[in-house]
């Protein structure tokens, strides 16, 4: 760059934003996606969007991973074999045995993918090209609460009968008197709301991530200019982002933990009658 | 009625004051979760593994409400 370009960039303050003056804050448009690829079949028309493409990604990654960890088990782990048997270990022993029980085991299968693809669609918010948390439009995790809403209660049914339905609305010890009041609190907290919050809270928690992320990516490039103020607003709008990348990798995976748990907690309520 | 009117004048972003408003009670939540927890850690660490799945159960279930009341202007805003 020339000394009179950089003579020019320090005098106005709006030289590399392309569209007007002002700051281009991020709204709710950078969630929604043109369409990569259009095509209709049997008359349904398919737009494949960027999260779509990459929730396929994380799905294939997911597999890729663990088929080259399990496909040649050994009795010692040793490399890749023992990184997943970690893992494995962690759904089983952390969250299924410890809120399950010794039921737990049977649904290992079920947390560990829970688990694990959440984890991988969270962590592309911070993947370099990627960079946009799949669970971050709302239809994924509602999908998904939709699955665990649709496991659980057809669980408790099957185990307990009918009862289930009284053992999770009338909580016993309570004076009679209170069921009035109890009863439709406990309908509509655990089986209306129930679903609702277990997917707004991972859906609510990458959005404001990724909306975090990309306010203070936008003010380091925004406030980028060769002056004093330029510099350290950008400078420091810059240490912000990278701090928010690690904060991030540390709330995607407490996301995805939580997510599971939770769906453990609710699968014991099917189980294990209180 | 002059409070009414008072309130007709207020433009700009009340998504954000809501969301301010909305993130008290769950910030005192998972203060207290979090504060609890650490104490009950410190008096009993063989029980650390217990303590900290209930400890995140509780702070996942306040922060719920917050995180409402931060989607809620995108939800319902003009």
């Amino acid at each position: 760059m020339s000394a009179s370009a950089l003579l020019a960039l320090s005098e106005g303050s709006c030289h590399l934003v392309p569209e007007g003056c002002g700051f281009p804050a991020p709204n709710t448009e950078i969630f929604n996606f043109d369409s990569v690829v259009e095509f209709s079949l049997f008359g349904l028309e398919f737009h494949i969007t960027k999260p779509l493409i990459l929730l396929l990604i994380g799905a294939l990654l997911i597999v890729v991973f663990f088929v080259l960890a399990f496909r040649k088990a050994k009795i010692v782990p040793r490399g890749i074999q023992g990184l997943g048997e970690y893992g494995y270990l962690f759904v089983r022993d952390g969250i299924a045995r410890e809120t399950i029980g010794k039921a737990g085991d049977q649904f290992v299968p079920l947390l560990f993918t829970f688990f694990f693809f959440v984890w991988v669609l969270n962590i592309m918010s911070i993947l370099p090209f990627a960079q946009f948390p799949v669970t971050s439009r709302f239809a994924i995790p509602v999908a998904f609460a939709i699955l665990v809403y649709l496991v659980w209660v057809p669980l408790g049914v099957k185990k307990q009968g009918l009862v289930f339905f009284k053992n999770m609305t009338m909580p016993p010890d309570v004076p009679k008197a209170m069921y009035v009041l109890l009863v439709p609190i406990e309908i509509l907290s655990n089986f209306i709301v129930r679903p609702f919050t277990h997917s707004v809270r991972l859906f609510a928690n990458m959005f404001a991530g990724h909306m975090l992320l990309v306010t203070f990516s936008v003010a380091t490039w925004y406030l980028l200019s060769p002056n004093i103020v330029g510099i350290i607003g950008s400078g420091a709008s810059f240490v912000v982002t990278v701090g928010l990348t690690g904060f991030e990798l540390l709330i995607q995976g407490l996301q995805a933990y939580v997510f599971t748990l939770l769906a453990a907690v609710y699968i014991n309520d099917a189980v294990n009658a209180h | 009625m002059s409070l009414l009117a008072a309130a007709a004048g207020v433009t700009g972003s009340l998504g954000s004051i809501g969301y301010g408003l909305a993130a008290i009670g769950p910030g005192i939540g998972v203060g207290i979760i979090f504060g609890q927890g650490v104490q009950a850690i410190a008096r009993q660490p063989e029980a650390y593994s217990t303590i900290r799945a209930n400890m995140l159960l509780g702070f996942a279930l306040t922060e719920a409400l917050a995180l409402i009341g931060f989607v809620a202007p995108f939800v319902f805003g003009t």
